[in-house]
């Protein structure tokens, strides 16, 4: 695992006193689904503003795709895949609209785009809607939209943060299918969610608490490891010390 | 006894979108419940005309006796709204939110304090911070008191629990199961349905339609095709080749294995494993399954057309 997509040693960002990420290390393998848990407050999402170069780390080392997280974060944004629920596509634009825009922001060439976005278009079922705004399609589709164009710039890894929040069970599933496909052709997927049955979809999984990794391993190793019968009943017995604080 | 809540063939649509169609319901005192559906579902705008906030275009909404667009005075001074999203005055410390907040309901936090003390109390060392910088947990609970403070006879919760972790989810329950033993009936809606177990009943929401109102138990028991758990050491290609089996009804991924319906009344086991095996899928494990509320919702999705696709 030494080529390892995402590689952190000792990775750590702490704000006056407060050690919000402290000194956590992983790998993650390309073509790897990686479900990266952890309560509200643990630290996920500094660390994850670290891994995708929006913001650098206090100590420790990390490379993403290759680069280096504090020397060349311009070159990881270029490089890596985000989606989230929270932020992904423009609602007043048409799907057409959206590809365009965020494949110029990608830095993708005109005719490039617009292969692509043909592409896409046909093989999501979306043309009879294409001319459609955004907003107005069904949320199964925009999420799907919004994944496809996370990797139009074929990135050697997407960070999926929350994105099925909020979804159906049906769409939620048709989801993961979608992240499956795209893992079975190397795709490395980073992923965080509060649906503990999703964290038995990935790969590995690993569980922040207090801005540590308390637990990192595949689902059926740690539910052997610490002896419980579920990710529902791991991920509340790890998490529980800091919930009792009243966070 | 007179119902919390009685709709009937409440209707209403922004422009072209039909957010609710014809929507029948009655929540009874003193009950737990809960509304499940994804976003989009019509959750809020039932919620928000509940509470008085929204007159549906069709059809009637009784809330504890009174009709929502008559009598929306008695109405509002008797439940507690808690919005999907956080709604306080963040220039405002915790304690002026609630003391804010009963005197608008014209009471004092003292009169009502017994009613929030078990949730206030994890507040009260952060009593003099302004609400805009409290954690997430912790905005939840400051709106959870100040919904109570006028101890309502209803109390109205839209999503309390979206985008909140599985402890602290499992905290809020318990806390509402409390609320309820003091003889508050809920009204809770969530998108997540392993919440609806923890309600008396549940109303499954979908487009706009409802899909089922029951027991936790009464919705599973709709679920009537044979089911399988299937695991396979590769899960894609299990969940494809499940489903090109020719009386496959439907493979779904459920945490560690697959729920695999069948068309026909009963399935073996035996032949489900078999075909597998000719299909070259390793480290095979069948076994039935009772369905749970997931299964349940995306059947009844798919019988009735809710779905978008």
């Amino acid at each position: 695992m030494n080529e390892g997509v995402i590689r952190a040693e000792g990775l750590t960002k702490t704000f006056g006193e407060f050690r919000a990420v402290d000194a956590i290390s992983f790998c993650v393998a390309e073509g790897e689904v990686f479900g990266f848990l952890g309560a509200n407050g643990a630290g996920k999402t500094t660390a994850i503003k670290m891994l995708t170069g929006l913001l650098s780390p206090s100590g420790g080392k990390a490379s993403v795709a290759g680069f280096d997280v504090y020397r060349e974060a311009e070159k990881i944004k270029r490089n890596i895949g985000y989606m989230s629920q929270r932020f992904s596509l423009y609602d007043d634009l048409t799907p057409m609209e959206n590809i365009r825009f965020f494949g110029g922001i990608y830095g993708l060439g005109r005719r490039e785009i617009a292969e692509k976005g043909r592409f896409l278009i046909e093989s999501l079922g979306l043309g009879p809607v294409a001319g459609n705004r955004l907003g107005s399609l069904p949320l199964g589709w925009k999420q799907k939209l919004a994944f496809s164009v996370a990797v139009m710039h074929e990135p050697k890894i997407v960070f999926l943060d929350e994105p099925t929040g909020g979804v159906d069970p049906l769409t939620r599933r048709r989801f993961w299918e979608m992240i499956y496909e795209a893992a079975a052709r190397g795709l490395t997927v980073f992923v965080t969610t509060h649906y503990m049955d999703e964290a038995e979809y990935c790969d590995r999984i690993s569980i922040m608490v207090d801005g540590r990794i308390a637990a990192l391993g595949t689902p059926a190793a740690l539910q052997a490891e610490f002896g419980v019968g579920s990710m529902d009943e791991l991920f509340i017995r790890l998490a529980r010390p800091r919930a009792k604080e009243g966070i | 006894m007179r119902p919390a809540i009685r709709i009937a063939g409440v209707e209403k649509s922004f422009g072209d979108t039909r957010a609710l169609c014809s929507i029948d319901l009655s929540v009874a005192t003193g009950e737990l419940f809960g509304l499940i559906g994804a976003d989009g579902a019509g959750k809020t705008t039932l919620i928000r005309i509940l509470c008085t906030l929204l007159l549906p275009d069709r059809g009637k909404a009784e809330v504890l006796g009174y009709d929502s667009a008559a009598e929306y005075r008695s109405i509002r001074s008797r439940i507690g709204y808690m919005p999907g999203r956080f709604s306080l005055y963040e220039d405002l410390s915790v304690e002026e939110n609630l003391r804010f907040f009963a005197t608008v309901f014209n009471t004092s936090v003292e009169e009502n304090y017994e009613l929030i003390r078990d949730i206030y109390s994890q507040l009260e060392p952060f009593r003099t911070r302004r609400a805009g910088r409290l954690s997430g947990g912790m905005k939840q609970k400051l709106a959870l008191s100040c919904a109570l403070v006028h101890r309502p006879d209803l109390l109205l919760l839209d999503e309390p629990t979206t985008g909140v972790d599985a402890v602290s989810r499992k905290e809020f329950w318990e806390m509402l199961a409390r609320l309820k033993e003091q003889g508050i009936t809920i009204l809770v809606s969530t998108p997540y349905m392993d919440e609806a177990t923890r309600c008396d009943r549940v109303a499954f929401l979908q487009e706009g339609r409802l899909l089922a109102v029951d027991t936790p138990e009464g919705v599973t028991a709709l679920f009537r095709a044979p089911l399988l758990a299937v695991s396979a050491r590769e899960k894609h290609r299990l969940i494809t080749e499940l489903r090109a089996f020719p009386h496959a009804r439907s493979a779904y991924a459920f945490g560690s294995s697959v729920h695999y319906a069948d068309l026909r009344d009963e399935v073996s086991a035996a032949e489900i494993e078999a075909y597998l095996q000719s299909k070259g899928l390793r480290d095979l494990s069948v076994a039935p399954v009772k369905p749970g509320i997931e299964d349940t919702f995306m059947a009844l999705m798919q019988e009735k057309g809710g779905c978008d696709e």
